[in-house]
């Protein structure tokens, strides 16, 4: 009992206390139930929230005002109120929910439903679901194009990177690409798409308007069995020139030159790294590691891990409110 | 002889480009025989849609796959009775269906391979485990997705070595298969460390597996049975016909483990197994068909995801191209056990992690950590390329 009330004691010091430029980051624990929230600025967890069952996909809405957090054995995305850190509000998704993405006003959210091959829309105001895609089998990565036209999903069985016009809600165009598609990126200038296949082990470069793989990433780091490479997260930074690629049990981050779609530097982080978020003006990237139990902290110029940080058990999911 | 036809499930429900041309037909066929084994367990009872209910669920996402690329898949299923000809059905069964996915005995697996050879027909061997139809038995026309016995025992041997169990008592049941398990057994306890330090037979005498004071005589004749062994660490018991392994835990004279055909069990699938996102398959099967997946099962539905992968690809049901590029080296495919697997080129044996269950849980997945190989891990498992004796014609 003490030690929880020193937790609340030490967040509620550093609240006040914390600089303008300290970020917070909220990490999802996939099999604690529990979302991490650090402080970027003394690199220290300062408050845990409790949350339904199996958290995965993490975000910020637009506004900042509220973390939602997909419970996927709950069927429901939860909402977390950052204010005062607390399960607010539920969402209704379909059943088994774990990556999602908002439109650029954050009105509407797309949520990727594993279970029963939809994505289903959802108006984020009302917080009522308004509809259902059916895409391919196992949805699962969800990205919206920089204009808004175009919402991205990526069906892990299926194999394929589904292009749902936002307006009409339907699928469009379908691009195969390699084995488990998990993740996918549109460069900030709408002119790529980048998608990670996990089995498969590649990042496809996929031209959006033409609707076909222009290239591939693929990666090899000496003395790892290339099956245990497996890219999940991507980050890209604003200018479009750095893309940051999870490698999974590879324990690897790959830095990649995002206009050559050439691989730089693996950087060592913990065990089976997912998924990853810049702090706002792009200095660290915060990777999670799900089962070394721990976030490792990137310096983006350096290229460098600087910190790991305990977290929950089973990391998944990370975001950090974007200004 | 049963014959069923699964026409493609859910097809004009979803709002998708519409194609202009006829989607292309692709032709699965699954042969097996009517009925099924009795096991010691009624919990294991396997239902009469073992095996093929996987191809079921695979041809069903294979078809949503499908309708974005005008693809249709279907099924058609032939069971075959008691004295029934085995390479007669596999011929009718290929004049519609360019795949076929057969869970079948080694002699009438390489029967219907024989007969299929000339057709350009692929078999899927989805069934048998003799590692003879990987090695000197070995046909060209069949890739085999049920991993081998040599397999399944290196992948146990592995983890007893691991766990420091090194010294085994082996014990082995009377027939044909049991002693080709215990084979693969000794081989394995060979290769990794592991020491027989006595062996014991367990003959098959006859009797019904139910009975009403069966659990009465069992608690007599299994501490009996197992009684002055010299030291030993687990029982490794080689039973696939199903005779006195699962009354061995807990009934050993002396407390130990039980592995191989009872206690811990190798096998490719378990209805526990929920990584590396297999918790999407298990509910997809059981919606599906009302009952848990077993290893048949998966072995099925690897088989005929296999086709569907490769057909999504070349955008082709043509099977002559299906197998070249199931042959290429760069073929993979997902199939919930956290690797691609792939194809061994010497004799078209699916590379798998082997899960190791004990009836509940998955308690350890194989190869194990440190058993390394210069080509992949996986290879650590069953016979290898330097020791293959298959010729590929």
């Amino acid at each position: 009992m003490w030690r929880h009330g020193l937790l609340f004691g030490v967040a509620a010091w550093l609240v006040t206390i914390t600089p303008a430029s300290a970020f917070l980051a909220y990490v999802s624990n996939e099999k604690s139930n529990t979302v991490s929230v650090i402080d970027t600025n003394s690199w220290t967890v300062i408050k845990t929230i409790k949350v339904g069952q199996r958290p995965r996909g993490i975000e910020f809405t637009k506004d900042g005002k509220l973390v939602l957090v997909a419970v996927g054995d709950d069927d429901k995305i939860e909402v977390i109120d950052v204010a005062t850190g607390q399960v607010v509000d539920s969402l209704p998704s379909g059943p088994d929910p774990e990556l999602f993405t908002q439109d650029a006003a954050g009105k509407i959210l797309y949520v990727a439903n594993e279970n029963d091959n939809t994505v289903t829309v959802i108006d984020l105001e009302k917080r009522v679901r308004l509809g259902d895609i059916q895409v391919g089998v196992e949805p699962e990565g969800m990205a919206i194009s920089p204009d808004g036209k175009i919402l991205i999903n990526t069906s892990e069985t299926t194999n394929m990177a589904h292009f749902i016009d936002t307006t009409t809600r339907e699928v469009v165009a379908n691009v195969l690409v390699d084995a488990r598609p998990r993740f996918a990126e549109f460069k900030r200038d709408g002119s790529e798409l980048w998608v990670s296949s996990e089995i498969g082990g590649t990042v496809s470069v996929i031209d959006p308007a033409k609707h076909v793989v222009t290239g591939k990433i693929t990666f090899s780091v000496p003395g790892l069995r290339s099956e245990a490479i497996q890219p999940v997260g991507i980050s890209m930074t604003k200018d479009g020139k750095t893309a940051f690629i999870a490698l999974g049990p590879a324990n690897r981050v790959a830095v990649v030159d995002a206009a050559r779609h050439t691989v730089l530097k693996y950087l060592l982080v913990g065990q089976r790294v997912w998924h990853m978020a810049f702090t706002p003006e792009e200095k660290y990237l915060l990777v999670t590691n799900g089962v070394s139990n721990d976030v490792s902290v990137i310096d983006v110029a350096a290229q460098k891990v600087i910190k790991s940080i305990q977290v929950g058990e089973l990391p998944w999911g990370i975001t950090i409110a974007q200004p | 002889m049963i014959r069923w036809l699964v026409v493609a499930i859910g097809l004009s429900v979803v709002a998708t480009p519409v194609f202009a041309a006829e989607p292309i037909e692709i032709g699965v066929g699954y042969l097996g025989h009517a009925g099924v084994k009795a096991k010691l367990s009624l919990v294991e009872q396997p239902a009469e849609n073992d095996g093929i209910a996987g191809a079921r669920l695979a041809i069903e996402d294979n078809n949503t796959t499908g309708k974005f690329l005008n693809q249709r898949f279907t099924l058609e299923e032939v069971r075959l009775r008691d004295g029934e000809d085995v390479a007669q059905a596999a011929a009718a069964l290929s004049g519609h269906n360019g795949f076929i996915i057969a869970d079948l005995p080694a002699d009438e697996l390489l029967k219907a391979a024989d007969a299929l050879r000339d057709r350009g027909t692929v078999l899927f061997n989805a069934g048998a485990t003799d590692d003879r139809l990987r090695e000197a038995d070995c046909r060209a026309n069949v890739i085999h997705v049920a991993p081998t016995r040599s397999m399944l025992a290196d992948a146990l041997a592995q983890y007893l070595v691991w766990k420091q169990w090194k010294r085994w008592l082996l014990v082995v049941g009377s027939h044909d298969e049991d002693k080709l398990y215990a084979d693969a057994l000794r081989r394995a306890a060979g290769r990794f460390g592991a020491k027989i330090v006595q062996e014991r037979i367990f003959e098959d005498t006859g009797g019904a597996r139910r009975t009403d004071s069966g659990v009465t005589l069992i608690q007599r004749q299994m501490p009996v049975f197992t009684q002055q062994a010299p030291a030993y660490d687990v029982l490794v018991a080689a039973d696939e016909s199903e005779v006195f392994a699962s009354y061995l835990p807990y009934r050993t004279w002396d407390p130990r483990p039980v592995a191989g055909s009872a206690g811990l069990v190798p096998t490719s699938w378990d209805a526990a197994q929920d990584q590396w996102g297999a918790i999407q398959i298990q509910n997809r099967f059981i919606k599906l068909n009302s009952r848990r997946m077993t290893a048949l099962d998966m072995q099925a539905w690897t088989a005929a995801r296999m086709i569907g992968e490769a057909t999504s690809r070349i955008k082709s049901g043509d099977p002559k191209s299906v197998f070249e590029f199931l042959k290429r080296p760069d073929f993979s495919v997902a199939a919930f056990k956290g690797q691609r697997l792939t194809l061994r080129d010497w004799n078209q044996q699916l590379r798998q992690p082997i899960l190791l269950v004990d009836g509940r849980m998955v308690v350890s997945v194989s190869p194990q950590e440190g058993f390394l190989h210069q080509v992949s891990e996986l290879d650590t498992l069953g016979v290898d390329r330097p020791e293959t004796r298959c010729k590929l014609h």
